[in-house]
Order: structure tokens, then C-alpha cells, then sequence
């Protein structure tokens, strides 16, 4: 990073600053908290809704403190609400995505920061604009080749790629790839080449390298953008949106949308529904919060 | 950025700041046997084949649709349409000038307000005051929800008769109460602080990590100079973060190309909150399927989206690939 900025002269009077530093932070303090206050209005919003159940509202209304608090929404929406099977679906597609993304991004990466070839810098730009891209941009085209994909029915039961998991997880990986691969190469471009150079004169081949030597170094990254990419799947709501249409079918970012429409009215669930979708994320931002940000400010290429 | 993930590298296998990346060329390549030469060619091959087919091929089908007429069912129907379709939404299609207008409205909206308060919040949080780290994760807590998850909680919030905000201004009930997703000369803004609410936390973070990144030193010599905060900080602090600056551009940049989920989740981007996004889906799915206004639509979100992505990448790739 080159600093190279003018440093700031400036003729004002150093008195200035003085007076007014102790009482800066009293004010900054407030600021804060307010700002935190309302920053927490919402989520504790919708917990609030989701613990009392609909009876006590509709007789005390949205805003009492009267009447029972208890966990019912959370059972009725997780039960009969279906978020037990969105929930799984979500599963089903986020794990083999992730895997496949970082799997497919390290050999990438590999190539084009630890062997020095023509294309290079090509490739590596084309993998990360394909990232930037917004995904309406290449939607119905992606669409058209799943429809006109033509499967066995026993494969698939719409006949074609339309309806099943892999065209998710496939095109979830490869929107995914671009900028994982951004970030691995810069990561494995900081490694020392004397590693790799030592283990050429012993005659390691191009995969002992990869296998023995970078990936094992590689692992904070990849537990950084692990992290970062389970949330950033887990939260995708456009490409099932896309190719899912089967309502049991879909993942539960997506899925939360359909329960407006069939809990009308029903608000202490859909909140329930939308805390049940928030618990996996907190539950990684609170063990992995180091671990997500990292990632994050890693590649803060990420649109 | 590089720097960022040189930490990340623990220090032994750390190249040595400074040094050549890559050694001169040719040598070692002529060094690969026939099987290396092999399994590098799978190793680059699989995964520009995937995205090639998956993400670039697309784009340029889209492009090639946006000038033809066709419903998407048989392949052999569809037809050369020249540029009718652009003409179509340029003048014909109600929604296209909202759309754009809108648009433009999110992302100055992200630039002005949501962007400089996620850079207040930083600011005010590397101080070192007590609970800095509370209030960081409270304020980005939101950075880990989907935007389309946020569309449903802010609806809890916003709702006309049983939403918070209507009760907290004392309307809830009465028929001053705004229906603020509903309304469509507010909606839009009701959107938008919804959106606020996730981008002000990401930009927070990422001018946390950027702050750390500035030597204090730079500080200390405008302190020397006589400069006050406000002067340390916008012509010193602020242009010594200029990777990070060029990194938050262009993410507010893209994240208002993309504002598609909160606008989809509410109303499917209609009614006061249209969206180039969301136009170019409504006229995907459902009935009446116009893939080629569709694409067109998808091509004009492209070129847009264009500007930011060229600006990124030349001047994230532009040293190297001269060196």
C-alpha cells in the first residue's frame, strides 16, 4: 500500500483542540448508544412478536407487555410451517456449494499465483468481474439452458435441470468462484516461493505442491472464506428463487418470502419464521465473528 | 488489499517484503514435466470451463436475446427483432424511467448517507472508547442477514396497524397510520433506510480494518503541523485509505445495481419501487414470458454496471499488468 498522501499543514491555531477533547467523547457516547439502540429496534422487534403467541395479541395487542411469552410460534413454524424442511434444503445447498467453491477457487488460484504463465492476469480478471456482475444480468438465459437441459425423468422429476438442487449449487459455485479465487491468489501470492522452489529441486510435482505444500498453509484462508461464503449461500435468495419451484423444495432465505402470503395476518409467526432464519447466522457471527470479518475485509472486492 | 491478506500469512512462509513475486520467466516453466503440464491445464481448465458456461456465456446470450422477439418456450421461435425491444422500454414501458430513477435515487441514497454514517460509525469506534466492541457487533449484526430477510423484519416494523413505528409515532390505529411498504411516494425511502441499516455496518467494518491500516505516524506529524481532528482526518486519514475508499465506491456502486431483494420481498418491484433488477425478472417469470425485453432490460442493468466493475478492476490490475 503506498501512502503517498500531503501530509496536512495547516496554519490553524493549535489551541483549538484542546478545550474540546473530554467533552467529545461524552457526546460520542451518546451518539453511540443511541445509534445502537435503534440499530437493535428491529430484530428485537420481530423476537419480541415471535415470543408472544397470536391469542395474547390479538386480545392485548402488538404493543403490550400483557399476556404469555413462550417458544409456540417457534414449534408451529418449524413443524407445520415447513422451515424443518426449508431448513434441510438449505443444507442440502449450502454445504456442497461452499465445498465446491473452494475447492474449485484453490486450483485456480493455484495456477495463476504460484506458476507463472501467459494468461494469467486474463484469467484472474475475467474469474473476478464474473463476481461483480449482477446476477440478473445472466438470470434468464441461465434459465433457458437448465429448461432446455433435458434429463432422465427418473433423474429429475420437471424432466430438465429446472427444480433440482445442482443447478443452484452449480451456479451459486460459479458466481462464488470468481471471488474466491480473487482472494486465494492474492493469499498464495504472499507466500514465500522459496517453499515451492525447494520442493521442484526435490522433484515434487506440480500436485504435491498444490496438495503438500500450499494447502496446508492455506487454512486460515480457507477458514475465512469458509465462514464468509456458508452466510453468503445460506443468504442467497435470487438463484432458488430462479430455478426452484417447487415450494417444499426451497432453501430458507428463500422460502421465508412464501410464508407472508400464507400466514396473512399471522405476524408472531412470520416473525418466528424470521428468527429461525436468523439463528444460523448468529450463531456463526457469534464462534466465527473473527473468522467472517477477516473474510470480509480479505477480499473486500465483494459487491 | 494484498497487504490485508499478507497478514493473514503466518510469518515463516511470509515472502519477503519487497521481493520479486515471480522469478524471471520461462525458466521454471520449461522445468514441468508432461504430467505437471497435465494437471495444471485441469486445474486451470475445469473451473474457467465452469465459469465461462455459467457466468459469461449467459451474459453474452443475454445480449444476444436483448435483439430478438421470443417467449422462451421452443427454441426455433425465436426471432430477429433488431433494436425493438430497447425502443420498447425506452418509450413504451412505464416502469423503465421510474426504474432508472430509482436507481439512481438508492445508490445516491447509499453514497450519502448510508456510506458517510458506516464511515462515522468507524471513525468514532477506532477512538478507542469503552465498548467499542459492543457496539461494533451490534452494528454489524445486520452485515450477516440476507437483504431479503431484512425486507421481512423491517415489514414487521413498518406494518400500518401493527408495525412498531406506526405505534411509536402514535398513529398506529388512526387513519393518519402510513402503510410505510405499501405507499408508494414513501416506500421507496422506507426501502431504503432498510437497506441503510446492512450497508452501514459493512462499511463500518471495512473503515475499521482501513483505519488500522494508516501509520500513526501520519497522524502524529499533522498533530505537529497544528491540525485539528477534522483537518487530520479528511486530508490526511481519509486520502491515506484511498484502496479501501476506491473498494467502498464501487461497492456502493454495485450494491445499489443489485438493491433486488429487499424491492422483491416487499412488492416484487412494483408500485413506487421499481427497479431495473426487478423489471428485468418480472418480465422473466410468470406469464406472458418477454425474454427479449427482459434482456434488453438485463443489457442496460450490464452497461451500467459496467462502469464500476472497469473502474475496479483497472485499478486493482493495472500495476500488475504492466509490471
Amino acid at each position: 500500500m503506498s501512502t503517498t498522501t500531503r501530509t496536512g499543514r495547516t496554519d490553524t491555531a493549535a489551541g483549538l483542540r484542546s478545550g474540546s477533547r473530554p467533552k467529545r467523547h461524552y457526546g460520542t457516547h451518546i451518539f453511540l448508544t443511541v445509534m445502537a439502540v435503534m440499530w437493535l429496534v428491529p430484530l428485537g422487534w420481530s423476537l419480541f412478536t415471535a415470543l408472544r403467541p397470536v391469542a395474547s395479541t390479538n386480545e392485548h395487542g402488538y404493543f403490550s407487555l400483557a399476556g404469555d411469552f413462550n417458544f409456540n410460534n417457534f414449534t408451529q413454524a418449524w413443524t407445520q410451517g415447513g422451515f424443518s424442511t426449508y431448513f434441510w434444503n438449505s443444507v442440502i445447498i449450502t454445504v456442497p456449494a461452499v465445498l465446491l467453491t473452494l475447492f474449485l477457487a484453490s486450483l485456480m488460484a493455484f495456477a495463476v499465483s504460484r506458476v507463472s504463465w501467459k494468461f494469467n492476469i486474463t484469467l484472474l480478471i475475467m474469474f473476478t468481474a464474473g463476481n461483480l456482475l449482477p446476477p440478473q444480468v445472466l438470470a434468464a438465459p441461465l434459465f433457458e439452458m437448465a429448461k432446455h437441459f433435458e434429463v432422465p425423468y427418473s433423474f429429475s422429476d420437471s424432466g430438465n435441470m429446472l427444480n433440482t438442487y445442482i443447478v443452484v449449487i452449480a451456479v451459486n459455485t460459479a458466481f462464488q468462484m470468481g471471488f474466491c479465487t480473487f482472494v486465494l491468489s492474492n493469499y498464495m501470492k504472499a507466500l514465500s516461493a522459496d517453499l515451492t522452489e525447494a520442493a521442484l529441486v526435490d522433484g515434487a510435482g506440480i500436485w504435491r505442491q498444490y496438495r503438500e505444500i500450499i494447502m496446508p498453509l492455506c487454512r486460515p484462508a480457507f477458514a475465512a472464506l469458509g465462514t464468509l461464503q456458508v452466510i453468503f449461500i445460506y443468504n442467497d435468495y435470487f438463484w432458488p428463487l430462479i430455478f426452484i419451484q417447487s415450494g417444499n423444495r426451497l432453501p430458507i432465505t428463500t422460502a421465508i418470502n412464501n410464508l407472508q402470503g400464507q400466514f396473512l395476518n399471522n405476524y408472531n409467526l412470520l416473525a418466528a419464521g424470521a428468527v429461525i432464519t436468523v439463528i444460523p447466522t448468529l450463531v456463526i457471527y457469534l464462534l466465527l465473528q473473527r473468522q467472517f470479518v477477516a473474510g470480509l475485509t480479505l477480499g473486500s472486492s465483494k459487491g | 488489499m494484498s497487504s490485508t491478506a499478507r497478514d493473514l500469512v503466518p510469518p515463516e512462509a511470509r515472502a519477503p517484503e519487497g521481493a520479486p513475486v515471480r522469478r524471471a520467466k520461462g525458466g521454471r516453466v520449461r522445468r514441468l514435466s508432461g504430467r505437471d503440464k497435465l494437471v495444471l491445464s485441469l486445474m486451470v481448465g475445469i473451473p474457467t470451463l465452469i465459469e465461462l458456461t455459467l457466468v459469461w456465456l449467459p451474459t453474452l446470450m443475454s445480449v444476444g436475446l436483448s435483439f430478438t422477439r421470443w417467449n422462451g418456450l421452443d427454441l426455433g421461435a425465436i426471432r430477429p427483432a433488431g433494436l425493438d425491444n430497447y425502443q420498447y422500454v425506452t418509450q413504451d414501458y412505464p416502469p423503465f424511467w421510474p426504474a432508472v430513477q430509482h436507481n439512481l435515487l438508492w445508490l445516491l441514497f447509499l453514497a450519502l448517507v448510508a456510506t458517510p454514517l458506516g464511515l462515522l460509525l468507524a471513525v468514532l469506534l477506532d477512538q478507542n472508547i469503552r465498548g467499542s466492541k459492543i457496539y461494533q457487533s451490534i452494528f454489524f449484526a445486520p452485515v450477516m442477514l440476507s437483504l431479503a430477510l431484512i425486507g421481512i423484519i423491517w415489514q414487521l416494523f413498518y406494518q400500518r396497524d401493527n408495525g412498531l413505528l406506526n405505534f411509536l409515532l402514535g398513529t398506529a390505529g388512526t387513519p393518519q397510520a402510513v402503510d410505510w411498504f405499501g405507499d408508494s411516494s414513501v416506500n421507496i425511502w422506507a426501502a431504503m433506510i432498510a437497506a441503510t441499516w446492512r450497508h452501514a455496518g459493512y462499511v463500518m467494518l471495512l473503515y475499521l480494518a482501513g483505519l488500522k491500516g494508516v501509520d500513526p505516524s501520519l497522524k502524529e506529524a499533522a498533530a505537529i503541523d497544528g491540525a485539528n481532528g477534522f483537518q487530520t482526518f479528511f486530508r490526511v486519514v481519509f486520502p491515506a485509505m484511498r484502496p479501501i475508499n476506491i473498494v467502498i465506491v464501487v461497492i456502493t456502486i454495485i450494491e445499489s445495481l443489485r438493491a433486488f431483494d429487499v424491492v422483491y420481498v416487499i412488492n416484487r418491484g412494483t408500485n413506487g419501487l421499481e427497479m431495473l433488477s426487478a423489471l428485468v425478472i418480472q418480465n422473466l417469470v410468470g406469464e406472458g414470458q418477454v425474454i427479449g425485453v427482459g434482456s434488453a432490460l438485463a443489457v442496460v442493468l450490464l452497461v451500467i454496471s459496467l462502469v464500476p466493475i472497469v473502474f475496479y478492476l483497472s485499478r486493482t490490475f493495472g500495476k500488475e499488468g504492466k509490471a
